[in-house]
């Protein structure tokens, strides 16, 4: 493992870092006095720092070029993860019990706060989930996904302002015209793949972002919606602490909904349709595959999800503009999918918790704190860029041909 | 069967068939000829839907199909195997077929169809749950074909199945079109630049140069065509 190319190699690099930082880390000129400091410590630190950091970085790459030939030669490894993704009955019921008991047992044992947080990640889980119908199943890059997320918010808020139509009544209707905006985008992108896809919906977003920030008799642009009241249950008026709990709930029960749907979506003759379109489209169209309406149907039940969860989220800020929708929000949802894995229903709800936890729970490192979720992204695409659980899909055996 | 009558089909500006002439009737072997860029690809594409022709009709067992979607000219029972084979990847071997019997519910049929595939091409039992895009070209030429079987098609349309194979393999593909349409009666349409091949399996052949059908006979009269011979089959 020690061996002298390695060093090398490492020093090299560790040199290159300190002619990189040298003006910043060693040179400072005091205007005041009219010296130059030169810091040689800081350059010995930097020295130091990046070659270690080298050497560890180029052992791990090692460890996992290593890993991938044992698994070319055919030696089978399945972690805990891969199990859980090809869900072993076992061990999924077991976790599924305690999961269970611990988001029922979440809001009573720890703060208010902590709770607004746990919703806004099943939330996340839910767009999360979404997004990947599109992305993941039908392999359509959209960039563009918060504009629904949008659309469902100011739904809610602009009903309930004009008609006074309550949280119940919007929830289906977000959803509906979540699925409108979908197939709105659809159809002028029928025809586009790849980047162009990505740069379209990415203008579809923005477009949509600034129509809200500026249509001012429409939206009330840049000020936004104040006052959405939050989600009622009939002849109980709730204090603010019963309300976060109710909302809690109310979107874990969404987020089972969704994973239901979807994981019964991914298994049905329409989720086929979109990996084989994903895969390869002249042939999905020689297999009778309807082109127009496999695309059409994945913007749509894709965007219902955004749509009902923006309602959610107008109910739970009380307060929507459209500052809350940019493109930073969509990177956020397309990196959950990623990271989680591209697919894999269980990878994107794991995606979720890191992607909007770890922000949360790295306040402790105040300024370095978006310094350190850069560096846990990088290093996660770099040493598992199939996402935490690739995805496995099931295996069909047909009884009959089995030898 | 299928009758192609003036077929002219044009990508954006470029026309690439300049009116078309082609009668196939049920239970041949029909093969296709030409060179590079001649339209053999485009002739399979316009009657399967995904290139539509502008001009002219296609008849398919008394239906005009020239302007109907894909998915509905799949329905009818025409099934394309596209050239350079475009199997599904990351779907196993399994997947790719249940894939061909999209359109079907008939799931008695459609196992015992599988079971057929899997006599037929006993490899491909083996690696029934392994990525289709880890098979070698032939293997994966084979499960193009058996893909477009599973739609159980009245009229089998082939592009190119010789691509990039190696000649003990072409062999034994061509063998099995040959089975395929005694057994189940399924006519085929068979595109090849293998042209010595094609008309040693064909019943019947078009010749097609620079988007027109140049020439048009049967097997032996073209296989001893002087201009044939020199053209096409380097002799």
């Amino acid at each position: 493992m020690l061996n002298l190319s390695e060093i090398k190699r490492s020093l090299l690099v560790s040199l290159w870092f300190i002619f990189l930082t040298f003006p910043i880390m060693v040179i400072r000129v005091n205007p005041i006095e009219k010296i130059v400091e030169w810091r040689w410590g800081n350059m010995l630190l930097v020295g130091i720092g990046s070659f270690v950091i080298s050497f560890i970085w180029r052992y791990f790459i090692r460890q996992k070029e290593l890993g991938l030939k044992k698994i070319e030669m055919g030696e089978k490894i399945t972690p805990l993860l891969k199990k859980l993704a090809i869900r072993e009955s076992k061990y999924v019921k077991s976790l599924f019990l305690t999961l269970v008991i611990a988001a029922v047992l979440f809001p009573f044992v720890f703060s208010t706060y902590q709770t607004t947080i746990m919703t806004t990640v099943l939330m996340y889980v839910v767009l999360g989930l979404g997004l990947n119908i599109v992305v993941g199943l039908a392999g359509l890059l959209d960039l563009g996904y918060v504009a629904f997320y949008a659309v469902g918010a100011y739904s809610y808020a602009l009903l309930n302002y004009h008609f006074g139509l309550g949280f119940w009544t919007v929830l289906p209707l977000g959803a509906i015209m979540g699925a409108f905006f979908g197939i709105l985008l659809g159809f002028p992108v029928l025809r586009l793949r790849g980047d162009y896809l990505a740069i379209v919906t990415l203008g579809f977003g923005e477009i949509i972002r600034l129509v809200l920030e500026n249509w001012n008799e429409f939206s009330f642009g840049p000020s936004g919606i104040a006052n959405i009241p939050r989600p009622s249950f009939p002849g109980i008026q709730f204090s603010l602490q019963q309300a976060t709990v109710y909302q809690y709930f109310l979107t874990i029960g969404l987020a089972v909904f969704t994973i239901f749907v979807v994981n019964r979506l991914q298994d049905s003759r329409i989720g086929r349709a979109w990996i084989a379109l994903r895969e390869d489209e002249i042939a999905c169209q020689a297999m009778g595959v309807d082109k127009v309406r496999t695309k059409l149907s994945a913007f749509a039940l894709g965007a219902t999800w955004a749509g009902m969860v923006g309602v959610m989220f107008a109910a739970k800020t009380t307060f929507i503009n459209p500052a809350s929708f940019t493109f930073i929000e969509s990177a956020l949802i397309l990196s959950i999918v990623v990271l989680g894995g591209m697919g894999s229903v269980p990878g994107v709800i794991i995606g979720a918790f890191i992607l909007i936890l770890l922000p949360e729970y790295l306040r402790a490192f105040a300024e370095y704190r978006m310094l350190l979720f850069g560096a846990i992204l990088v290093l996660m695409m770099v040493f598992r860029p199939q996402g935490i659980i690739s995805n496995v899909r099931r295996t069909y055996e047909l009884k009959g041909i089995q030898k | 069967m299928l009758s192609l009558s003036n077929v002219e089909t044009y990508y954006g500006n470029i026309q690439a068939l300049k009116g078309i002439n082609i009668n196939i009737s049920a239970g041949e072997i029909i093969t296709l000829i030409g060179a590079n860029g001649a339209g053999k690809s485009t002739t399979l594409m316009s009657i399967s839907g995904i290139a539509p022709p502008r001009e002219g009709k296609i008849i398919f067992m008394d239906r005009e199909i020239h302007n109907l979607t894909p998915d509905v000219i799949v329905s009818l029972g025409i099934s394309q195997v596209p050239e350079g084979r475009h199997i599904f990847p990351e779907l196993t071997v399994l997947e790719n077929l249940q894939m061909g019997a999209f359109l079907r519910a008939d799931n008695k049929q459609t196992r015992d169809d599988l079971e057929y595939i899997f006599e037929l091409f006993p490899i491909l039992t083996q690696r029934r749950n392994q990525a289709g895009g880890t098979l070698s070209g032939g293997e994966q030429q084979m499960l193009a074909i058996s893909r477009a079987l599973m739609a159980r098609p009245k009229l089998l349309l082939l592009d190119e199945p010789s691509l990039g194979l190696a000649p003990i393999v072409v062999k034994q593909i061509f063998e099995i079109i040959r089975k395929i349409n005694t057994e189940n009666n399924t006519t085929v349409f068979l595109v090849e630049q293998n042209a010595n091949l094609a008309l040693r399996l064909a019943d019947r052949g078009y010749v097609m140069e620079n988007g027109r059908i140049v020439l048009e006979d049967s097997s032996e009269n073209l296989l001893s065509n002087e201009e044939v011979r020199k053209a096409y089959l380097g002799i």
